[in-house]
C-alpha cells in the first residue's frame, strides 16, 4: 500500500499559489448526476490543475454530493493522482522487471543525485518531478523513462542526465 | 507500375526508438523532391530490436527495413526509391534477401496479432480488406444464435489470455444464462503486468478487432453496453480506440439493430484506469468503474451472476477478446487444430530482458522455452549464459535453464511452480541475482497490496523487509524458513489473486536457487555479482592508470593514490556504492 497525506491546511495558502476553481464548472456539469461519475471527476480536475488542490475536493465534495471521505479515500487509493503540485515536467522513470533487470535503478540514483531531489520530489527551480513507475511498455528499449510524453529508451545514466540538462537549457533561455 | 509504399511502425515502442523523427523524414523528402510515394502509418509488427522499422512496397516486392534513422532514411530514398536497388544490409525481412533476423517470425502463428503491423490502425477501411467485421457478418447473415456462437467458442477451447486460464466459452454461458433486464461487456485492458505489453500493442495496432470481439461477446451473453477500461499510462491506445470508436459508429456498426440484428444494441465507452495493479482483478475493476477505492471483494457471486452496478458482467482481457472475431470467421476446428489438449490455438509473449532479440511472439501452445529463447529470440544478449526466465510477471515465477524445455501451455508452466500469466517473458543471464529479482516482485506487490487483506498487507511488507535484508548482507540463519512460513500464510489467507500468488516469485526462486540464498545469508556472497552491498571492490595495479577519476568520484574518500600513483581501496571505508566501478575507463577495478 502506498501511504499518501493530505497537506494541513494552515500553511498551504503560502506555498501552493491559488486556483481558479471555476474552470471545474464545466467538468461538473458534464458529470453531475452520472453514476460512476468520481474518478473522471478527479481525473479532470487534475488534468486542470496538475494535482487536486485541498480547495477543489471541498467544491466537488459541495456541488455533486460526493462525500470529502469518498473522494480523498479513492484519490490516495491510486497511483494517478497527486495532492501536491508538480514541476513543469514530469520525469517517470520505468521500474519494471525488464528495465530493474537492465539495471535502471542506477539511472535514477544518477538522476537524482544530479537534480538534487527524493524520489517522486521536486527539484528547487520546480521544473522537474521525478517519480519512479510500474512498467511504461517499452520493454524492449529497457531501460526507459518518459519525460512529459516522450518515450527515452536504451538509457546509460550519463545519457539520462544529458537530456535532462537539456530541457533544462531550453527552459533557461 | 503500382505506386510505391513506404509504411512506418508508429506505435509507443517505435516511438520511443524514434520513429516519428523518421516519418517526419520521409516527409519532408517527399515534399522537397516532390516524389511520388505514398507514406502510411503502422504499429507495431513485435520486432522491437529493431525498432524504428520501415516497410517499402514497390512492384518488385516487401522490403522491411530496421533501425532506420533519419540519415538511413535518406540513404534507402536515394537508393531505393530513386534507383530501384534495395540496400541488403538494412533489410531484417524479405524475399529476396535472405536476412539473419528471419528466424524471429519462423515458427510464429498470427492470430490475435494477425493485423498488428499490417495495417493502419486509424483507418477502418484497411481493417475490413483484411476481413474486419466479417465474424459479426457471417453471424447476422447466417441468423446465428447466441447459443451457436458460444458453442462455437467453447469448441475453439479458447482460454482466458490475462493469467487465469478459465475457458472463455463457458463464461460467456455463465452470463448468458442470467436473465437481467441491463447486462454488460467489460475488456480488461489494464495491462499491469511489469514485463507484459501485448495488449499496448493489440490496442495500438488493431482496436478495431478488439471493438468487434466485445460486440460479439455483446451479441451472445444478451448485453447492450460495453466498458473498455484501459490505463491511463497508455495515452496512444485510447487515442487509437477512440478514432476506432467514432469510426465505428459513423458506420453504423455501434448503436442500434446492429448488422440488421433486430432488438441487437450495443455500444461501447473508454473508462481510464487510475494506476492500481490491482485493478487487473475482475471485482476490483468493476469497483473501479463504479468509481470506488478499486478493492477486491468475496466471489460468489461471480461476475457473471452479479457484477458492474449488480447486473450479469463478462470479463476478458484483450487477448482473448481479439481471438474471438477470427475464431468465429474461420470456425472454430481451424483454432482449436492449434496447440495441445488443454490449451488451444496460439498464445503471445512478451519477450524482454537479456535476449538478443527482444519483441512480441506469437507461437502455437505446445513449443518449447528454449525453441521461444533460442529460436525465435536469438539466444542471451552477449552470449552470456542462460540462467532462468520469470513467467506470469508478479504472480509467477523463475522457470531455471534446466526445465527450459518445458512446453508453454497451461497445466505444464503452473508445474514448474511459475504461471502463464498474460505472457511476459523476461528473460536473465548469470549476471541476474534470483534472490534480487524475488526482491524485486515483492517489492511490486507489496506496494500494490490494496491492503485488505492483512497478511496480504503485512506479510508481503515482512516478507520484502527480509529480502532485502538478505542481499545487503544481513541475512540470518532461519530467514528462509521464515520466508517460507510467511509464504504460505498469505496464500492461504489472501482473498484475491494478488495476494494468493504475491510469494510465487520468492518459492520458485527458492524452489530452484536455494543455493543462491545460502551464499547470500552464510557467506555474505553473490553469485551474480549483482548485489552491490556484498561485493569487494579492488583495484587492478596493471590496469590501473592513476588518471584519479575513481578518486574523485568516490563520495566517501576511501580511495588513495595521486596523480599516476597506482590506486587503492581501502575496504574498511568503502560503502560498495560503485561509483568507482562505473567511473574506470580502464576497466581497472574488480569486483568479486
Amino acid at each position: 500500500m502506498r501511504i499518501k497525506r493530505i497537506v494541513p491546511a494552515p500553511p498551504l495558502q503560502d506555498v501552493f499559489p491559488s486556483v481558479d476553481l471555476s474552470q471545474m464548472d464545466a467538468l461538473i456539469a458534464r458529470y453531475k448526476g452520472k453514476k460512476g461519475k468520481l474518478i473522471p471527476l478527479l481525473q479532470g480536475t487534475q488534468a486542470l490543475f496538475g494535482y487536486i488542490p485541498r480547495e477543489a475536493f471541498l467544491k466537488l465534495n459541495r456541488e455533486t454530493g460526493l462525500s470529502l471521505s469518498e473522494l480523498y479515500g479513492v484519490a490516495t487509493f491510486y497511483a494517478q493522482f497527486r495532492l501536491t503540485p508538480s514541476g513543469k515536467h514530469i520525469i517517470k522513470m520505468c521500474h519494471g522487471t525488464a528495465c530493474h533487470v537492465q539495471n535502471v535503478t542506477a539511472i535514477t540514483d544518477e538522476l537524482l543525485d544530479f537534480l538534487e531531489v527524493k524520489d517522486g520530489g521536486t527539484t528547487a527551480d520546480g521544473l522537474f518531478t521525478v517519480e519512479t513507475v510500474a512498467c511504461l511498455g517499452c520493454c524492449s528499449l529497457a531501460p526507459v523513462m518518459m519525460v512529459d510524453e516522450e518515450t527515452h529508451g536504451k538509457l546509460t545514466p550519463k545519457e539520462a542526465v544529458k537530456i535532462i540538462k537539456e530541457i533544462r537549457r531550453n527552459e533557461i533561455q | 507500375m503500382k505506386k510505391t509504399k513506404v509504411i512506418v511502425g508508429l506505435g509507443s515502442c517505435g516511438i520511443a526508438a524514434g520513429a516519428g523523427k523518421t516519418y517526419q523524414e520521409f516527409d519532408r523528402i517527399r515534399k522537397a523532391d516532390r516524389l511520388d510515394f505514398e507514406l502510411r502509418k503502422t504499429s507495431c509488427v513485435g520486432m522491437c530490436f529493431r525498432e524504428p522499422l520501415v516497410e517499402i512496397i514497390d512492384d518488385s516486392g516487401s522490403y522491411l527495413y530496421g533501425q532506420v534513422d533519419p540519415s538511413k532514411a535518406d540513404e534507402i530514398i536515394e537508393k531505393h526509391i530513386k534507383n530501384f536497388s534495395p540496400i541488403p544490409e538494412y533489410i531484417v525481412q524479405s524475399e529476396k534477401y535472405p536476412s539473419a533476423d528471419e528466424s524471429f517470425f519462423e515458427g510464429q502463428v498470427k492470430i490475435a496479432l494477425r493485423n498488428c503491423g499490417y495495417m493502419d490502425p486509424e483507418n477502418i477501411e484497411e481493417y475490413e480488406a483484411r476481413s474486419g467485421y466479417a465474424a459479426i457478418r457471417k453471424i447476422a447473415g447466417n441468423h446465428l444464435s447466441p447459443e451457436t456462437v458460444i458453442q462455437m467458442v467453447i469448441d475453439s477451447g479458447l482460454r482466458g489470455r490475462g493469467g487465469g486460464g478459465f475457458q472463455t466459452g463457458l463464461k460467456w454461458k455463465f452470463a448468458r444464462n442470467y436473465d437481467a433486464p441491463q447486462k454488460y461487456v467489460i475488456c480488461n485492458a489494464d495491462e499491469g503486468d511489469p514485463g507484459a505489453f501485448m495488449d499496448r500493442s493489440i490496442l495500438e495496432g488493431d482496436p478495431h478487432s478488439v471493438l468487434e470481439g466485445m460486440i460479439l461477446c455483446g451479441y451472445s451473453i444478451g448485453a447492450s453496453e460495453g466498458y473498455i477500461y484501459c490505463r491511463a499510462e497508455y495515452p496512444l491506445a485510447i487515442k487509437r480506440l477512440n478514432i476506432a470508436l467514432d469510426q465505428a459508429r459513423t458506420k453504423g456498426y455501434l448503436g442500434k439493430d446492429l448488422f440488421g440484428i433486430r432488438g441487437f444494441h450495443f455500444d461501447i465507452r473508454i473508462k481510464e484506469g487510475a494506476g492500481a495493479f490491482v485493478c487487473g482483478e475482475e471485482t476490483a475493476l468493476i469497483a473501479s468503474i463504479e468509481g470506488r477505492r478499486g478493492m477486491p471483494r468475496r466471489r460468489p457471486p461471480f461476475p457473471a451472476q452479479s457484477g458492474l452496478w449488480k447486473s450479469p458482467t463478462n470479463i476478458n482481457n484483450v487477448e482473448t477478446l481479439v481471438n474471438i472475431p477470427w475464431i468465429i470467421f474461420n470456425g472454430p476446428e481451424a483454432y482449436a487444430r492449434l496447440g495441445t489438449e488443454k490449451s488451444k490455438g496460439t498464445k503471445v509473449f512478451a519477450l524482454t530482458g537479456k535476449i538478443k532479440h527482444g519483441g512480441l511472439v506469437e507461437v502455437p501452445m505446445g513449443i518449447t522455452i528454449k525453441d521461444i529463447i533460442y529460436k525465435l529470440g536469438g539466444g542471451i544478449q552477449g552470449d552470456k549464459k542462460f540462467k532462468a526466465v520469470q513467467l506470469g510477471g508478479p504472480s509467477g515465477g523463475c522457470v531455471p535453464e534446466y526445465l527450459s524445455h518445458t512446453i508453454v501451455d497451461y497445466d505444464s508452466v503452473t508445474a514448474t511452480g511459475a504461471i502463464m500469466g498474460s505472457g511476459g517473458m523476461v528473460v536473465m543471464d548469470e549476471t541476474t541475482c534470483v534472490v534480487d529479482i524475488a526482491r524485486f516482485f515483492l517489492d511490486f506487490t507489496q506496494k500494490e497490496s490494496c491492503g485488505k487483506c492483512t497478511f496480504c498487507r503485512i506479510g508481503t511488507k515482512r516478507m520484502l523487509e527480509i529480502l532485502t535484508r538478505i542481499t545487503e548482507g544481513e541475512g540470518q540463519e532461519g530467514d528462509i524458513e521464515l520466508l517460507e512460513e510467511l509464504a504460505q500464510n498469505i496464500k492461504d489467507s489472501s482473498l484475491c489473486g494478488l495476494g494468493q500468488t504475491a510469494p510465487n516469485p520468492v518459492l520458485t526462486t527458492l524452489k530452484y536457487f536455494r543455493d543462491e540464498y545460502e551464499a547470500h545469508i552464510r557467506d555474505k556472497k553473490c553469485p551474480a555479482l549483482s548485489c552491490k552491498k556484498l561485493l569487494t571492490y579492488q583495484v587492478d595495479p596493471e590496469k590501473c592508470t592513476g588518471c584519479m577519476s575513481c578518486t574523485k568520484g568516490c563520495p566517501v574518500d576511501a580511495i588513495e593514490g595521486g596523480k599516476r600513483e597506482t590506486h587503492f581501496i581501502h575496504q574498511d571505508i568503502c560503502i560498495q556504492c560503485g561509483v568507482c566501478f562505473t567511473r574506470c575507463k580502464f576497466g581497472a577495478i574488480q569486483i568479486s
